[in-house]
């Protein structure tokens, strides 16, 4: 079937490879399988990764409700789970070993297939071409690949769960021994085995999307689109694949000596170890600390890879919704390249335990304390470019709002942790928890959805319901504080993450009462989330039909292609760029926005550098 | 600006984009290698670090991964003077030159047995089988690459007109171009990791 709605079949291809003007499409019958599977269009792999994030977005929050469940309800019986998980939840109480898995499995899957694949994949595919002026990615195959590197990781991965011993249950940083041992845990054997090869498949789709990136935003900008010009969410997209590419590797170096480790006989983290009383006498050698320095050199730069995104989404976002500039432009940009920089040589923060010289500690203090100042920055740029504006208070702009907030409330609690020497008290107790749900889990998918909600008639021609998204927000933040602001209290307090019970802790178990609430609210906030899953595919077939280009009236190169672009985005030319993308509310201008394909006036200065 | 017009049935790459993103790539398994070495070295001042003697194949192995950069370079050159005859000879010289730095590798290792240093003995001896072992899987995927260029290569010969298609074909020339920078790259990262085990092993 031919379902080329395309544009225009005869193209010219300009000979000389020049960046702006090869203007190849395909014409050619494309069936099923290569429009919607096997696809090479940056924008149906855009919502392949959206699609795919959403899926894992909701297995592992289920997960997170079973595992508050146990901690809410410790010790109570409730049938059904041993209906579905069997042998995991022996006369219907999740076992502790399971308990773990859960937990494990919520924070890769999560951290890793949701805000890492599911977000980056899903903007930096869709926006860079269209806000690049560009036909596709630099390797629309190389891109593709991308996507199924990702599924396959997430087979194995799923793949996982079902397997005799369960899946991976030493916590989503895999640290040894507790990982390298099969005796040391029943999740050690060929759950974490199944974990190491998926993330190696991860990593794998992680690089090739990466370059594709940031090969496509050096190299395939339209005439007139210099980097000062680009659009907030192009940088933030830009500098997430660069630290993706430069951090990702060394994950799997780690990842690369944990597997020799486990299979091969070698003791690269392994010491001198007993298990069940018995020395192990063969691997020795070795440090597990090895393993947390080339974790966290990982570790930390990926917090950023996930936040991000969702910053420069944000800024997008506000300022069209604002009716307004984004305010201090090149700070923003700054900021975002010293977030970038610094966020190489901080990951010794998550080590301040580890019996670490306290004078290098306490460099990691200072630098670490030092990434308050841009991250301070964005956050007063975004206030200013809200206060006075002409602000559309709709779903996107309400999620854009809710960043803010929650990323000052988490930034703060990190300032805390910061700081060696509280942190040897809170270090690993539900402060941390609290810290980075905030800071990065809700921040970050509070960002996604304003993308979504805002894209949404990008990427399907329609919109999705203003009122059920307003419903959406309000409930996703007054039950997001709630779950984790009582956090806060519980950790300053001692009470340790990752445990399957406190009861038998007399300093511990008066907080039931709080972990019963938290469980409860838990439970609602899952629920609403069917709110969002509801409406936006209900919407991708019968939502509000999108009649004309430029919806939000915004200024960016995406808004003047096709309500339906074709694989190539724009049916004739390539749009040439002559401002910068934040010309909203102009003095002097006719309406509140000029769009960046519009000249320069004579005389009229662009703002944009 | 001479436009001529085409249909295309898949939707290309773009040719400079990639080349660049070569150097990307690059970058990264810099950052793989980086963060092995330093392990390396983070794990020796550790202590408990059992040392023994570098085997003398791996700096013969080092001549040879040299040459073979020369002997690319050349072909590259060739190709670029469409001089195929020294095109294709160069290049199957480099061919064999990767095979024979494996294999030399290889000899390595079994010398390494040899010496009773084993990948599941002391780190010093594991990490070096790792790090040489992951470097040399790097070689091998460029192996395929001039394996296959160069089999085209000689397919071509007997199609004079094809010749001067790969002659106008600027796309053509960009392949080689990242084929030789890659193995550029690969060789002269085994001559890093060459001169940190001997200053490691002295
Ligand atoms: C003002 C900036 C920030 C500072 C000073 C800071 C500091 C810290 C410190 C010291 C820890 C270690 C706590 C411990 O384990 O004892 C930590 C944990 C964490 N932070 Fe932050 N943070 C900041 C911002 C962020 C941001 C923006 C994100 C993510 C977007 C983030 C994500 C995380 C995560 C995921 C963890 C916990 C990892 C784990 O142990 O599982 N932080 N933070
Ligand atoms: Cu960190």
């Amino acid at each position: 079937m031919n379902q080329q709605v395309d544009q225009d079949h005869a193209v010219q291809v300009d000979h000389h490879h020049d960046d702006h003007h090869d203007d190849h499409h395909e014409h050619h019958e494309q069936n099923f399988i290569e429009k919607y599977v096997f696809s090479q269009d940056h924008k149906t792999i855009a919502k392949q990764f959206l699609i795919t994030g959403i899926f894992w977005g909701v297995v592992g929050g289920l997960m997170s409700v079973l595992f508050r469940m146990q901690l809410g309800f410790p010790g109570e019986s409730f049938p059904i789970l041993e209906t579905v998980l069997g042998k995991w939840a022996p006369g219907g109480v999740i076992s502790p070993d399971f308990y773990l898995a859960l937990v494990t499995m919520h924070g890769t899957i999560l951290v890793f297939f949701v805000l890492t694949a599911g977000l980056s994949g899903t903007f930096a595919n869709l926006l860079i071409p269209l806000q690049v002026g560009a036909r596709d990615m630099a390797s629309p195959f190389l891109n593709m690949l991308s996507y199924w590197f990702f599924f396959l990781a997430g087979l194995i991965m799923l793949a996982s769960l079902f397997v005799e011993t369960g899946p991976a249950n030493g916590g989503w940083t895999a640290y040894p021994p507790l990982n390298a041992l099969p005796q040391a845990t029943i999740g050690s054997g060929l759950g974490m085995t199944l974990w190491l090869t998926s993330m190696a498949v991860f990593i794998i789709s992680t690089l090739l999307g990466g370059l594709n990136y940031v090969a496509t935003i050096l190299n395939m900008r339209t005439k007139g689109l210099t980097m000062t010009r680009l659009p907030l969410t192009i940088w933030a997209i830009f500098l997430t694949a660069i630290i993706g590419i430069l951090s990702f590797p060394v994950l799997l170096s780690a990842a690369l000596l944990l597997i020799f480790d486990r299979s091969l006989g070698t003791s690269f983290y392994l010491s001198e170890i007993y298990i069940a009383g018995e020395a192990l006498v063969n691997q020795t050698g070795g440090s597990a600390i090895l393993f947390q320095h080339l974790f966290w050199f990982l570790g930390h730069p990926e917090v950023y890879i996930i936040i991000l995104p969702a910053m420069g989404l944000v800024s997008e976002v506000m300022s069209v919704h604002a009716r307004k500039p984004i305010f201090g432009y090149m700070a923003m940009v700054g900021s975002i390249l010293a977030i970038a920089v610094l966020s190489f040589v901080v990951w010794a923060h998550h080590m301040f335990v580890t019996g670490m010289n306290p004078f290098i500690g306490s460099i990691f203090v200072v630098v670490t304390l030092i990434i308050a100042v841009p991250s301070a920055i964005k956050v007063f740029n975004w206030i200013t470019t809200l206060w006075r504006g002409n602000l559309r208070l709709n779903a996107p702009m309400l999620f854009s709002i809710g960043f803010v907030s929650l990323f000052i409330s988490g930034g703060l609690t990190g300032i805390f942790l910061g700081n060696s020497t509280i942190d040897i008290q809170l270090h690993d107790t539900y402060f941390v928890v609290a810290h980075f749900h905030i800071v990065m889990g809700i921040s970050a998918f509070f960002g996604m959805f304003a993308g979504v909600y805002h894209w949404f008639p990008k990427m399907f021609g329609r919109f999705m319901n203003n009122t059920l998204g307003n419903i959406h927000f309000f409930t996703t933040i007054i039950g997001a504080y709630l779950i984790f602001w009582p956090m806060h209290y519980i950790g300053m307090a001692g009470v340790p993450r990752r445990y399957y019970s406190y009861e038998a802790f007399e300093a511990f178990n008066k907080f039931g009462d709080i972990s019963l609430f938290v469980t409860t609210v838990a439970g609602i906030v899952f629920i609403v989330q069917m709110i969002f899953i509801i409406n936006f595919f209900y919407s991708i077939f019968y939502g509000k039909k999108v009649t004309e280009k430029n919806p939000w009236q915004a200024n960016t190169l995406e808004w003047t292609t096709p309500i339906n672009p074709g694989h190539g985005n724009w049916p004739g030319e390539i749009p040439e760029v002559h401002r910068w993308p934040y010309d909203y509310s102009k003095p002097g201008a006719a309406e509140d926005f000029i769009p960046q394909t519009v000249p320069l006036k004579a005389g009229e200065k662009d703002l944009g550098h | 600006m001479s436009a001529i017009t085409l249909e295309q049935h898949k939707p290309q790459a773009h040719l400079p984009a990639l080349k660049f993103a070569l150097w990307v790539a690059i970058a990264s398994m810099i950052m793989m290698f980086a963060a092995l070495t330093s392990a390396y070295i983070v794990k020796k001042a550790g202590g408990n670090w059992a040392d023994f003697r570098l085997p003398d194949i791996f700096a013969l192995n080092t001549l040879i991964v040299l040459l073979s950069s020369g002997t690319m370079h050349l072909a590259y050159l060739s190709f670029k003077r469409n001089h195929f005859r020294t095109f294709r000879i160069s290049l199957g010289v480099t061919l064999g030159l990767g095979l024979a730095f494996i294999i030399g590798q290889y000899q390595g290792w079994q010398s390494l047995a040899n010496i009773g240093v084993h990948l599941d003995g002391n780190p010093s001896g594991s990490f070096l089988y790792v790090i040489s072992g992951v470097h040399g899987l790097h070689i091998a995927g460029g192996l395929i690459a001039l394996l296959i260029t160069f089999v085209l290569s000689l397919i071509k010969s007997y199609k004079p007109i094809d010749e001067l298609m790969l002659e106008t074909n600027p796309d053509k020339n960009t392949k080689i171009q990242m084929l030789a920078t890659y193995w550029h790259f690969v060789d002269i990262l085994w001559v890093y990791l060459f001169l940190f085990f001997y200053f490691n092993h002295l």
